[in-house]
């Protein structure tokens, strides 16, 4: 049980991993590769956690309770951040390719091929 | 490559990942433990000598502040990228906004009572980032969405003219250049990039941690005008642009001559845009 919430974010990246192989709609795929990212925070926050401890701000508990790993924390805000602005490159991206090639099915972007 | 080889390759490498991951998971301490060198010496400092009683906005904005640097220019590339990918192709022009749809009345009334509520919210998670959850990028995010309330209360016009693209660029320019001013300064004051060498103020006031609020306040600026450029940039795409039904002289589609005639192109759209949304409003 002690390795199950890593063992969730594994999941999640496998799952993610298997809808970019087989989607069939670039902006499902973007979709699939957010899912995929998502393992991270997952992963991340997992490695923080502190059984029975509370969050890393001190405005309202004394200094020097417990308190989870603030330093993944703040490095999820990152890949988060990051996340959302892939999102939005992919997504531009994905407009672009279906004003040129008339299809968002990577299946059919062959002239991308030639 | 082909759905059918994708598949295999998938098939192939995943069993392989799966079984590395376990092993690998199986070597970190284990779920909730107590072993946390990083988290101990983070809050020690954060508690201690910064006087920042949100400690991840410490880790943010002043132990890992370069690192946020880093972060803040990742946003700004990709709102660079964004806005060159979606300008408006040679043969798209501006065709005036599309008739809106029928907007409830009560859709449109919860929009402008939440649009005020909203900005509040965002400036308070912004201004008091180094005390409670939220910060600069959270802060950020709410008082972009709040501005999205004018479109959905169906007044693009008025999103439009609260925020034009230019006074956008030149805000989010300038929360990215004062979070490099801020480092400098500490460069000059404290002898390193990006040293808190504010006063730290008593713990727990709304006036601690030294440059943390200030970053903070350029990260909000820099993010809520990054995410309406962002959004904007897809809403000009549904709402805005056309596809005209003779392509222009010299710019047919998928072939080279586009970028013969783009610099001429992509000039008229923009310079017609202005008027025509001015059209629409007064109409």
């Amino acid at each position: 049980m002690t390795t199950l919430p890593y063992l969730v974010a594994g999941w999640l990246f496998l799952v993610g991993c298997y809808g970019l192989v087989t989607s069939h709609n670039l902006v499902h795929t973007v979709a699939c590769l957010t899912v995929a990212q998502s393992a991270t925070y997952v992963l991340l926050l997992a490695v923080g956690f502190r059984a029975g401890a509370t969050a890393p701000v001190f405005a309202d508990v004394p200094v020097g309770t417990r308190v989870v790993d603030p330093v993944v924390q703040a490095l999820s805000l990152t890949d988060i951040v990051v996340a959302a602005t892939v999102t939005a490159v992919l997504l531009a991206l994905t407009i672009q390719i279906y004003k040129r090639h008339g299809t968002v099915n990577p299946d059919e972007l062959r002239t991308l091929q030639d | 490559m082909n759905r059918r080889a994708r598949l295999v390759l998938f098939a192939v490498v995943a069993p392989v990942f799966a079984v590395l991951f376990f092993l690998a998971v199986r070597g970190l301490p284990s779920f909730g433990s107590e072993f946390h060198p990083y988290a101990d010496r983070a809050v020690a400092v954060a508690t201690g000598q910064r006087a920042t009683a949100n400690v991840v906005s410490s880790v943010n904005f002043d132990q890992r502040a370069v690192d946020t640097l880093g972060e803040e220019f990742i946003l700004f590339g990709s709102v660079v990228g964004t806005i060159v990918l979606l300008r408006p192709a040679p043969e798209e022009r501006d065709a005036g906004l599309r008739p809106a749809g029928g907007v409830l009345p009560t859709t449109r009334l919860a929009g402008y009572l939440l649009l005020p509520v909203s900005v509040l919210v965002g400036l308070y998670v912004i201004a008091h980032g180094q005390l409670s959850p939220g910060g600069g990028f959270q802060g950020g995010v709410v008082l972009a969405t709040g501005w999205h309330l004018l479109y959905v209360a169906g007044r693009y016009t008025a999103l439009r003219r609260a925020a034009p693209p230019t006074v956008l660029e030149i805000a989010e320019s300038i929360g990215a250049a004062a979070y490099t001013a801020i480092g400098l300064a500490g460069l000059v004051m404290g002898g390193a990039f990006l040293t808190n060498f504010l006063p730290t103020g008593s713990f727990n006031d709304l006036l601690s941690g030294g440059t943390v609020p200030l970053l903070n306040g350029a990260v909000g600026v820099a993010v809520a005008a990054a995410i309406v450029l962002l959004l904007s940039g897809f809403l000009e795409q549904a709402v805005v642009l056309r596809r005209t039904e003779e392509p222009l002289a010299g710019s047919s589609i998928g072939t080279e001559e586009p970028l013969a005639g783009s610099s001429i192109g992509t000039e008229e759209p923009l310079a017609g845009s202005s008027t025509t949304v001015d059209d629409a409003e007064q109409r």
